[in-house]
């Protein structure tokens, strides 16, 4: 296959590479940057809620309580205050977005009964806070109440969700699988094409066009050498995801890697696509990133999950690599999955390259229009 | 067999509305230099990417050195060397590295190659710069290098487009004489240019226009089709002696050359030098003196493209 043509077009590439060091660190800050932006900035851990708290009690329990509440990494107490009608201030004043009022019998009915007593009101304008504010605060008031009554009567059922695979709900471990998936394609894509529609930019295309060259020549002579670059980012986002991040590797590295192969390659098939469509580095830049972000960000599940969307936007997703690549990465990052689990994915996603690089080498001419 | 080293069948092309080439034929004799003058947008690139290849052309045939561009595109580009009008080399790779590139790609075996390399940067005058890159070069080292590409895998056919376009004189000078060494080295060469000083340097002319071909042959015989008179006439006042001219008569009758306005008078034209030369004394305007000259491929060229815009 590396016929006499083929290596001289590769290692020219690799000079193009090589002396231009500034993209090449780009190429590979750009995805360091965009882990911390996404695995810091998309968290959807709740930390550090401030919590306003009016205790009516003051019992040793309601002081029990509201101890535990402080002693949590989830709550900072920012006010503690007698009147209940000072609430709505803090949340108009954005002090707090949630608060608890602990009624004057608390310890009564503590006793008494196992249903919690306590007031909760959350700022609903960050709906997702609130939930979390009260779910969490339910967890609380269920153990805490086990605590109380020790002598056992009484002891409520209640239902408890375990998360399977990511069992802390670290964000970051579902995050930074699918920033992988998004970066590869981006740089794939960004990559093939930028550098096919310089050539033609150039018009160095035209000189290697007079050449007794073969179309198929071109189009590895391109692929080649950016599939073994891309594949070097690969690995250092993965490793840089697994340390840094801490994200978990269950299953093998090296199945993960022959799947990067694959899904890499689709990506540079749509940027050969995407340079049969341009004449300028321009469009083949701003095409590339419009056309692999988007669709991978919105509708590959990463961050929607693709069973909730409406029937002809599942079908759209299906031809998305990412789509695929995340179902393949979460699974060997998180489930422990080997190929046997993971064919079905591996396969969509090799056939949607195929396809590409298909349609991007029947579009490829030897000819000027 | 003596066959034509590019041969031009009656080829055409049409963007759109716009006739880049209406039947054009033309033919190129082995070891001949043969140039191809025209202004812009007259069709002379279009011509050149048909024969190299590049362009498919509407109708009509093309053959370099027997071998037809249209059916086996593939052997054509074996057998030639093409230089398009803009510099098209990898401007981050050394003149060495692109040379080697080029080799790879006709698939130059190394020992010829090396020995080639050495004999084109010898007569290019680039061995001190093997290790430049090619960005860094002066416009004349870049057409050079760019020559010595196309010439890497030894043509036997020689195709360039506009070489010189936005070369310094000199270099233009030292490259008109690179080409000269390479036609008596028996290589084929076409070659397009909007200049006709260089254009005289060439074995036989085409004059193309608006994707017609006015005129060919020999620049001696090509003037000789002008059928009217060129006078030079000398002003101390130069600019608005010809300023006048232009407007009496059709600007491109006539042109400023150094010291001298070249006035062309078609014989088929009412005005006589004399009228005009009274008509011209008469608003005030100075001739010192009128004389006879030759004409030379522009002025031919000018009353060509006149004839054939008057119906």
């Amino acid at each position: 296959m590396l016929n006499s043509r083929l290596m001289p077009l590769i290692r020219k590439e690799f000079i193009h590479i090589r002396r231009d060091p500034r993209s090449l660190l780009i190429l590979f800050l750009m995805p360091v940057l965009m882990m911390f932006i996404f695995g810091y900035a998309i968290d959807m851990d709740l930390k550090h809620i401030r919590i306003g708290v009016c205790d009516l009690s003051r019992t040793p329990a309601s002081r029990d309580l509201i101890e535990t509440l402080n002693a949590s990494p989830y709550f900072d107490i920012v006010a503690r205050y007698s009147d209940p009608r000072k609430t709505e201030g803090l949340f108009t004043q954005r002090i707090a977005r949630a608060a608890i009022i602990i009624p004057a019998d608390f310890a009564r009915r503590l006793a008494g009964s196992p249903e919690s007593p306590i007031g909760v009101i959350a700022d609903g304008t960050d709906a997702n806070s609130a939930t979390l504010v009260q779910n969490y605060l339910e967890n609380v008031f269920v153990s805490q109440s086990l605590k109380q009554s020790s002598s056992g009567n009484g002891m409520p059922i209640r239902v408890k969700a375990r998360m399977l695979y990511n069992p802390d709900m670290v964000s970051a471990h579902f995050v930074v699988p699918g920033i992988v998936a998004l970066l590869l394609i981006m740089i794939g894509a960004l990559l093939t094409s930028v550098t096919i529609a310089r050539e033609k930019e150039t018009g160095t295309m035209e000189q290697i066009l007079v050449s007794p060259i073969k179309p198929y020549e071109v189009v590895l002579g391109k692929a080649v050498p950016y599939l073994i670059l891309a594949f070097f980012i690969a690995v250092f986002i993965l490793i840089f995801g697994h340390i840094w991040f801490e994200v978990p590797m269950l299953g093998s590295w090296s199945t993960l890697l022959i799947f990067c192969v694959f899904y890499v390659f689709t990506a540079l098939a749509i940027g050969m696509l995407i340079s049969t469509l341009v004449a300028t580095q321009q469009v083949a830049m701003m095409l590339s990133l419009v056309g692999t972000l988007l669709p991978s960000v919105m509708l590959s599940g990463f961050v929607f999950p693709v069973a909730s969307m409406p029937l002809p936007l599942q079908v759209v997703s299906k031809i998305i690599p990412a789509t695929h690549f995340l179902v393949i990465i979460r699974g060997i990052m998180l489930k422990g999955n080997g190929p046997m689990e993971l064919w079905p994915s591996f396969l969509a996603m090799t056939g949607v390259g195929v396809f590409f690089i298909s349609l991007a080498v029947k579009r490829f001419r030897m000819k000027l229009k | 067999m003596a066959a034509s080293a590019i041969q031009i069948i009656r080829l055409k092309k049409s963007y759109q509305e716009t006739v880049a080439l209406s039947s054009v034929s033309l033919d190129i004799l082995p070891g001949e230099m043969f140039g191809l003058i025209g202004p812009d947008g007259a069709g002379k690139t279009s011509l050149i990417r048909i024969l190299t290849s590049l362009l498919d052309p509407d109708d009509g045939e093309c053959r370099l050195l027997g071998i037809s561009v249209q059916q086996e595109p593939e052997e054509v580009r074996k057998v030639i060397g093409y230089m398009p009008q803009r510099f098209s080399l990898y401007p981050d790779l050394t003149v060495g590295e692109n040379l080697r590139f080029f080799a790879d790609l006709f698939r130059v075996p190394k020992k010829e190659r090396l020995k080639r390399t050495e004999e084109l940067l010898s007569f290019s005058r680039l061995g001190p710069f093997v290790k430049r890159r090619a960005g860094q070069l002066s416009g004349g080292m870049k057409q050079k290098l760019a020559l010595s590409c196309a010439l890497i895998h030894t043509p036997k056919v020689l195709i360039l487009d506009e070489p010189t376009t936005g070369v310094d004189p000199v270099s233009r000078r030292e490259f008109w004489d690179i080409l000269k060494t390479l036609k008596d080295g028996g290589v084929s060469i076409l070659v397009t240019t909007p200049y006709m000083d260089e254009a005289e340097k060439c074995d036989r002319i085409a004059l193309i226009n608006k994707g017609h071909i006015l005129a060919q042959g020999t620049a001696a015989e090509i003037t000789q089709g002008f059928t009217g008179t060129v006078h030079a006439l000398f002003s101390r006042n130069l600019p608005a002696l010809a300023g006048w001219f232009k407007h009496r008569l059709h600007p491109s009758q006539v042109q400023i050359l150094g010291d001298r306005v070249h006035v062309s008078l078609f014989s088929d034209a009412p005005e006589t030098m004399e009228n005009l030369y009274r008509e011209a004394n008469r608003e005030g305007l100075s001739i010192d003196t009128v004389e006879i000259a030759a004409p030379g491929l522009e002025d031919t060229f000018i009353s060509l493209i006149a004839e054939k815009n008057q119906p």
